[in-house]
């Protein structure tokens, strides 16, 4: 991404929610007020390439939105009164940003529904750059836009922080779609998109925007420090040419070794409340990663460790999976893969699964099922980078 | 705001139900009476239906009405029973349906 979209991206992303969640308390309507900062964003992002960025773009925003807002909802006399009222600069409180962050990651919304929202109302972005990043017709996002706020409407998904009885299942959604946008931005990474919106960092904000918000909760700070350890290592991720590299293989000194320090401080932060939990494991597990110098230093027992915990709070075939490779340079191959046989079934459309097993089947010797299990992995990503490195793999046998 | 919430029932859930014997059948009611109870305050009326053997449906997009045996859709999930509960918003209504006691499914939809 270049420097001007990036500065865009940023400044939108600082302030088009805090703006929204301002609209919002002045006409007290979600989608109305969601509808008229789009607008603004959409204009902004029309004016801003060739006008330059305004000294306050926030006040910018909020004139744009206002003067939109009256125009659009001239049939509601009620609003426009409230939003002529509307002066930069607006008061804002840290539990509005929380209220629209909540109410787009409602459980009563589908999944995709929630992941265009919150792109959309909290971090500033268009419909048709969330469809760029998704590879799915502009349309479809518009649509699914639409109907969850005329759901948010018309079943009263309420605007407010959930209930302390809610929280900690509410609060698990929103880090749920936060960890989505992660990984949809970090697998897209390194495409041939340079304006397209990295989702990676929009995530990567949103998360550390949350751990200021709720600084209490341990698996808010241990997402953060999950994704900035991803982060960390982006720049090794690729090689010169493109080709996905593997963490065997990565040149660790490209790594950001400041970046993991202080992330190490984060964990050691959320490890202090006692209350351990997903995020905050595989963060652990990822440290145990950055903190070898070589890949034939890593604390493979640690990580089992870790595994184990993780395993115990999270019983899916993915953890499994995973917990399998640390078996392997603990145990072996061959303890490995007995370890993969229950994930047969579960497991069998997914690609790491066939790519992991044909690694393992190699350290055995097995070579024409591990060939088997190469093309079978290939035939399931559709990841150009993991394509490229399972079609190398496929050209040894 | 006023929500419905629409129960229904699968093959599953009735035949463990059948498969009970009366002690075990008496604590489910129970369980049902507690939750009744419980709400109490928000459910402003509610009703039990009579198994899907008693349906009868009626069609009424063609030029005559076309009655047929049967709940209008067939499937696994049948709807069995409704309550009607007033509250403040979506996330109370789910509050409520979270901890209902007896069939796997409850739909929860707003009054017009």
């Amino acid at each position: 991404m270049d420097e001007v979209h990036a500065e865009l991206a940023r400044v939108l992303r600082e302030h088009a929610g805090r703006l929204t969640a301002s609209l919002i308390r002045t006409i007290g309507d979600f989608a109305a007020a969601e509808d008229v900062m789009q607008d603004a964003v959409e204009t902004a992002l029309r004016r801003w390439p060739q006008d330059g960025i305004p000294d306050h773009p926030d006040a910018w925003l909020l004139t744009t939105a206002r003067r939109r807002g009256i125009d659009l909802l001239r049939r509601q006399a009620n609003y426009r009164d409230k939003l002529a009222r509307l002066q930069w600069p607006v008061r804002g409180e840290p539990g509005d940003r929380l209220k629209l962050i909540f109410t787009c990651c409602h459980p009563a919304l589908p999944v995709p529904a929630q992941v265009a929202l919150t792109l959309r109302t909290v971090c500033g972005l268009t419909t048709g750059q969330i469809a760029a990043a998704f590879l799915v017709p502009e349309a479809t996002v518009g649509q699914r836009i639409t109907r969850a706020k005329r759901k948010i409407t018309d079943a009263r998904i309420p605007y407010r922080i959930p209930s302390d009885a809610e929280l900690d299942e509410r609060l698990n959604q929103v880090l749920a779609v936060v960890y989505l946008l992660f990984n949809e931005g970090y697998l897209a990474s390194g495409g041939d998109r340079p304006h397209a919106r990295d989702l990676a960092d929009d995530a990567e904000w949103l998360a550390a925007d949350l751990a200021w918000l709720m600084p209490r909760h341990p698996e808010v700070l241990g997402l953060l420090a999950l994704i900035r350890l991803h982060q960390a290592r982006t720049a090794a991720r690729f090689g010169g040419d493109g080709r996905l590299v593997l963490l065997s293989d990565q040149d660790r000194s490209r790594w950001d070794h400041d970046a993991v320090k202080e992330t190490t401080r984060l964990i050691e932060r959320a490890a202090a409340m006692r209350r351990p939990g997903p995020y905050q494991l595989q963060a652990a597990i990822v440290v145990c990663h950055a903190e070898a110098p070589t890949w034939d230093d890593t604390d493979w027992a640690q990580i089992l460790v870790l595994y184990d915990m993780l395993l115990h709070l999270t019983r899916t075939p993915v953890v499994r999976l995973h917990r399998a490779i640390a078996v392997r340079y603990v145990r072996g191959p061959e303890a490995a893969l007995d370890e993969l046989a229950p994930l047969a079934k579960p497991l069998d459309g997914h690609h790491l699964y066939h790519a992991t097993r044909a690694e393992l089947l190699r350290d055995l010797g097995r070579h024409r099922e591990a060939h088997t299990a190469d093309s079978r992995a290939l035939a399931l990503t559709d990841n150009p980078a993991q394509q490229a490195l399972l079609t190398e793999r496929l050209s040894w046998t | 705001m006023k929500y419905v919430l629409l129960f229904a029932e699968t093959e599953k859930f009735a035949k463990e139900l059948a498969a009970m014997d009366d002690d075990e059948r008496q604590a489910a009611y129970e369980k049902v009476t507690e939750w009744f109870a419980r709400h109490a305050a928000q459910i402003t009326h509610h009703g039990h239906l009579q198994p899907a053997h008693t349906a009868t449906t009626v069609r009424l997009d063609e030029a005559e009405p076309l009655f047929t045996d049967g709940p209008y859709v067939e499937g696994k999930e049948v709807v069995s029973g409704y309550a009607e509960v007033e509250v403040a918003d979506l996330d109370e209504a789910m509050g409520i349906a979270r901890d209902w006691p007896a069939c796997p499914i409850v739909e929860i939809r707003p009054l017009a």
